[in-house]
């Protein structure tokens, strides 16, 4: 990154972030720049006459007026290249471990180190035809990156020429040339590493319609709520109610080849979990760690505010970046609130004029760009890859209809609402089964069906179930359970039973935390046959509470926890149930 | 606070609430300490709380009262606000600033530290695993406490906080060798009283290791906003640079976060809820976050703010902000409170986050997970029951829903409540846990394993 000699101008004003400078060269809107002796890093927001408004991502104090403002004539942009996958990085990219090697286990202000290492050489392949024409997007060859992340090396977006030279098989460094492009401004050096600026999408070739579910080994995703790969989720939920937990688990077992996890704004004991676990976790496709497909960005809630606003863009484009690979890449931001509360911060410190709760008017379009950077693509080389994205929102109160929960939710097609009383009762995921929704499972439908005819019906009952359960838990508390009919008596029990024999999942029991798609299909498949037959005895007037005291019902209650290998074991339960009700039934008889 | 010298201004344009605001000054550096001199030569201190073109704004942390445009001067210090720290600091009183409050001289400080602190790398923190009983039932068995966790104590006004926070302390038994324990207490706006019941326990726990900084209600509001960043600026020089297991108690929370609004509507600030800032969360959690435990280091700092809810409301902006930022939370509750229960814990809203990895077979007990999850399960669905039963009578209850309702009560009186003088070790808590669960049907227990109820339950 160059930066002027001379300085663009002098600091004039500072209230916390937020400082003016008088400048003497031109600035520009979105332009990095430098504050202060320390140089601070900070990004042109706002210019009138010769005074530039800057938002400075760094804490400000000791910041005098009258210090310089350096320019960098380019945009906040982020380095992409070898390196970045297994990497935890500050919101603006820079990697956290060499915070350590400079200041020990405190972050001090003002360090510039480089995103990527210098030193390290990469062993590149090459894949592209020499004198060909490339562009764009085209994959000149591969690095191994990681044991799971196999990099492609391609052209930088908007470039293209004739390849006059390609490197041969061989160790380089993200700085030696890999390649030469003849284009019509002359010749042109390609490295293996670029950079982008960060608030600008990436461009695709085209966007495609989401159609393949991101399995997530939660059931009450996967079959109720189904996320598809290019897809957006939000996960609204007052304080511990399971949202981290949730984003974790996310990142620990979906189907994604890359995982981005911004930690935004929240607790630093979170970050240093998932660097102390995910190395020790076996991806349950490959066996390797997923430390191995997963990049950090972390912003806690004790680093600079205004740097929480640039992490969220950060995490975006490093993901967008594999996303151009042809991978599936899934972004797991928590919490998006407080990337909307330091936008409202500046905003406030702006003095500019408040919509809603002292949000500044512009935080739904906000909103819109971000969710808008997914989706399922067909990219620059004309691979599929998806760009996922889960954002965690931390309403305050709890209350979902304060200003960032409802923009968003005009914005995500998956909405996964927390509740507080069933996180009390510790029943988790507390993910409410009536109020959250999935505009996904409609599409997703036919692959499910591929894998199970009887899906569709599956999970109509279960769906069926748990509406006439929060009708009939009305009654229930007017008059009681024990005044009802036996129909509406096993209608209860039949939601109770798929809330906690299947919709109920631990986060922290190895058997429990990651059911596979052969599993929940057996799950489900049990339940249904269950309150199938026990719906066939009610009819024919078997009493209720003969049917609730069979011994196979404790035996269904604990199915989560036979091993994923052991689906025949499941699914051994269908013909105990026949048993159990046929038995029942012809005593009832005699 | 360390003496420096910087020339004296005159030049007050404005003073209005605790802020106060100088023209013709220039250098002036963001967040700068300055002292501030009235006409009868009394000093007071404040901060630089915004920068302005040959002027800035400031904060008094003794309030504006008794200032005058004209007869007010204001030194700039050159520095931010530094705490000097040595280990004579232990076994001292000081006053909401740091300054020596019981009369005797100020410890010669070793360092001066900036009382803002620094962020910890995330990369550098070792995450919080060692169990600390507190011989309480409530908190070691459901919602147990990890050294290096922040756990605040919600309560409210005439709840017996103090008395868990005097318990807890007195009894907390952490793993390692007591010369290497210390207490850093930091008070904000409470009362005397309330001040001398933790000085008392302090004494009678023969705690030598203890830290005061007190701000009690009848003092200046603003010095609040200061307390607690002392207070931890003391605690991570104990813990990071003198390997001590320090505990940190902080009181209380809803004070300060006043102290905080009072100063952003002085400044004119937009606020966002009930009137405070919206970078409540932010400066909460520069707070907060200062808490844990460090790679490589020895010593450790585990913080128990408490904070009182306003109306008894959880969801009013410092409770709420507060939880969203700990590790958890530990709820007292009116009604048990008035049903005789002590200490009124509600375990169904408290949870302490660390927990799971602080527990099991190494630390307390295989079952302990599995049995507080049914504990929980099974006391949330005794108080649906009791809610149900308010409406349409006990007798009208399912056989399954009385016994729930059996559970219930005794788990409160039985488990929860405890004398003050009680202290439980983790296996009698873990098995009066078991005991409460006899009083339902053994198919109700499916969060525990078949090899659990065996081995466990009486
Ligand atoms: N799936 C789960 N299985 C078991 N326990 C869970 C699960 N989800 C959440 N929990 C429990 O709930 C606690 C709080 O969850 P989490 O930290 O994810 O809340 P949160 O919504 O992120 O809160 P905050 O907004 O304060 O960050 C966890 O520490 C854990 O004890
Ligand atoms: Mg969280």
């Amino acid at each position: 990154m160059a930066t002027q000699k001379d300085p663009l101008g002098t600091v004039i004003w500072v209230n916390g972030p937020v400082v003016r400078a008088d400048t003497t060269q031109q600035a520009h809107m979105m332009e990095m720049v430098f504050v202060g002796k320390e140089r601070l890093i900070g990004e042109v927001i706002r210019l009138r006459g010769a005074e530039a408004v800057i938002q400075v991502y760094e804490d400000t104090t000791g910041l005098k007026a009258g210090m310089p403002v350096f320019g960098t004539g380019a945009p906040l942009s982020v380095e992409l290249g070898p390196g970045l996958v297994s990497t935890i990085y500050d919101g603006l990219q820079r990697p956290l471990a060499r915070f350590i090697e400079r200041s020990g286990p405190w972050i001090d202000r003002g360090g510039h180190f480089p995103a990527l290492d210098r030193t390290r050489r990469w062993r590149f392949s090459p894949t592209a035809p020499v004198a060909t024409m490339v562009k764009g997007g085209t994959i000149l060859g591969t690095v191994q990156e990681t044991l799971l992340i196999t990099h492609r090396i391609m052209v930088p977006p908007r470039l293209e020429g004739r390849l006059s030279w390609l490197a041969p098989e061989g160790e380089y460094t993200v700085d030696e040339p890999i390649a030469r492009l003849h284009t019509r401004s002359g010749e042109i050096t390609v490295t293996m590493s670029s950079r982008w600026p960060v608030r600008m999408a990436r461009p695709v070739r085209r966007r495609l319609r989401p159609s393949r579910p991101l399995l997530t080994g939660q059931r009450i995703i996967d079959a109720l709520f189904p996320l598809a790969k290019g897809g957006t989720a939000m996960i609204p939920g007052g304080f511990g109610t399971g949202k981290t937990v949730m984003q974790h688990q996310l990142a620990k077992w979906s189907d994604a080849d890359l995982i981005v996890y911004i930690g935004c704004g929240e607790r630093g004991n979170e970050m240093t979990n998932v660097l102390r676990e995910f190395p020790h976790l076996e991806d349950p496709k490959s066996g390797h760690p997923l430390m191995e497909r997963t990049i950090l960005v972390a912003n806690t809630s004790n680093m600079p505010v205004a740097a929480r606003e640039a992490s969220i863009y950060t995490g975006l484009t490093l993901a967008e970046y594999y996303r151009d690979m042809g991978l599936d890449v899934a972004v797991m931001a928590d919490s998006t609130s407080r990337w909307a509360e330091a936008l409202r911060e500046i905003a406030g410190r702006l003095e500019e004029m408040p919509a809603e709760e002292g949000f500044p008017a512009y935080l739904g379009t906000r909103l819109a760009e971000f969710y808008e950077r997914a989706g399922l693509v067909q990219t620059l080389s004309g691979e599929q890859g998806s760009l996922s994205i889960i954002g965690a929102v931390s309403p305050p109160g709890g209350d979902l209809s304060e200003p960032v929960t409802q923009q968003t939710r005009r914005f995500v097609r998956c909405f996964w609402a927390l509740d507080r009383e069933l996180a009390s009762a510790r029943h988790f995921p507390a993910i409410q089964p009536v109020d959250s929704y999935s505009e996904y499972a409609q599409d997703l439908i036919t692959w499910w069906i591929d894998q199970e005819p009887d899906w569709a019906r599956f999970r109509e009952q279960v769906v069926d179930l748990l509406r006439r359960d929060r009708r009939l838990q009305q009654l229930v508390k007017l008059v009681g359970e024990e005044a009802l009919p036996d129909e509406q008596k096993l209608a209860l029990h039949g939601a109770r039973l798929w809330r906690e024999a299947f919709l109920q999942q631990s986060a922290f029991e190895a058997v429990d935390r990651y059911t596979t798609t052969r599993k929940q299909l057996a799950m489900m498949r049990v339940l249904h046959h269950w309150y199938h037959q026990a719906s066939e005895l009610i009819k024919r007037h078997i009493p209720f509470y003969r049917l609730a005291e069979l011994p196979v019902n404790e035996r269904i209650m604990r199915m989560k926890l036979i091993p994923n290998e052991e689906v025949d074991t499941i699914l051994q339960l269908i013909p105990t149930i026949t048993a159990e009700m046929d038995a029942l039934a012809r005593s009832m008889q005699v | 606070m360390r003496r420096l010298s910087g020339t004296a201004c005159r030049g007050l344009q404005e003073l209005r609430g605790p802020l106060l605001v100088i023209e013709g000054v220039s250098g002036i550096a963001y967040g700068e300490m300055v002292q501030v001199r009235d006409t009868h030569g009394e000093l007071r201190y404040g901060r630089v709380l915004e920068v302005r073109p040959e002027a800035a704004v400031i904060e008094v942390f003794e309030g504006t009262a008794g200032l005058g445009l004209e007869d007010t001067t204001v030194q700039f210090l050159g520095t931010t606000f530094e705490l000097g720290v040595s280990s004579d600091m232990v076994g001292r009183v000081f006053d909401g600033l740091g300054r020596p409050n019981d009369g005797l001289p100020a410890p010669p400080a070793v360092a001066w530290r900036d009382i803002n602190g620094r962020a910890i790398n995330p990369l550098a923190r070792d995450y919080p695993r060692e169990f600390i009983q507190t011989g309480i039932s409530a908190i070691d068995g459901m919602n147990s406490l990890i050294r290096g966790q922040k756990l605040p104590i919600f309560s409210a006004a005439g709840l017996p906080h103090n008395e868990l926070a005097a318990q807890l302390i007195r009894f907390a038994k952490l793993p390692g060798e007591p010369q290497r324990f210390a207490i850093v207490f930091g008070a904000m706006g409470i009362k005397h009283d309330e001040a001398e019941l933790f000085r008392e326990t302090f004494a009678i726990s023969g705690l030598q290791k203890v830290v005061m900084f007190l701000n009690l209600a009848d003092e200046p509001s603003i010095a609040r906003i200061i307390t607690p960043r002392v207070a931890m600026t003391a605690a991570e020089y104990l813990a990071f640079d003198l390997g001590m297991h320090v505990l940190v108690v902080l009181t209380d929370f809803t004070a300060y976060g006043e102290a905080v609004r009072e100063i952003a509507t002085g400044k004119g600030e937009i606020p966002s809820r009930k009137g405070y800032p919206g970078y409540l969360y932010s400066d909460l959690a520069s707070i907060y976050e200062r808490a844990g435990r460090i790679e490589g280091l020895p010593g450790s700092i585990t913080l128990v703010p408490i904070l009182t809810m306003p109306n008894d409301d959880i969801t009013h902006p410092i409770p709420d902000l507060t939880g969203y930022i700990t590790e958890g939370q530990i709820v007292l509750d009116r009604n048990l409170f008035r049903k005789g229960i002590r200490p009124p814990v509600n375990v169904l809203p408290s949870l302490s986050r660390l927990m799971k990895d602080g527990i099991g077979a190494e630390s307390t007990r295989s079952d302990h997970a599995h049995l507080a999850n049914q504990l929980y399960a099974a006391y949330a669905r005794a108080g649906q029951v009791e809610r149900l039963a308010a409406i349409v009578g006990e007798e009208e209850l399912s056989a399954v829903d009385k016994r729930y309702l059996a559970f219930g009560e005794r788990f409160e009186r039985e488990f929860v409540a405890q004398g003050v003088n009680e202290d439980r070790s983790i296996t009698e808590t873990l098995d009066l846990g078991w005991r409460m669960l006899t009083e339902l049907p053994k198919e109700e227990l499916t969060r525990v394993t078949e090899e659990e109820i065996k081995e466990h339950l009486p």
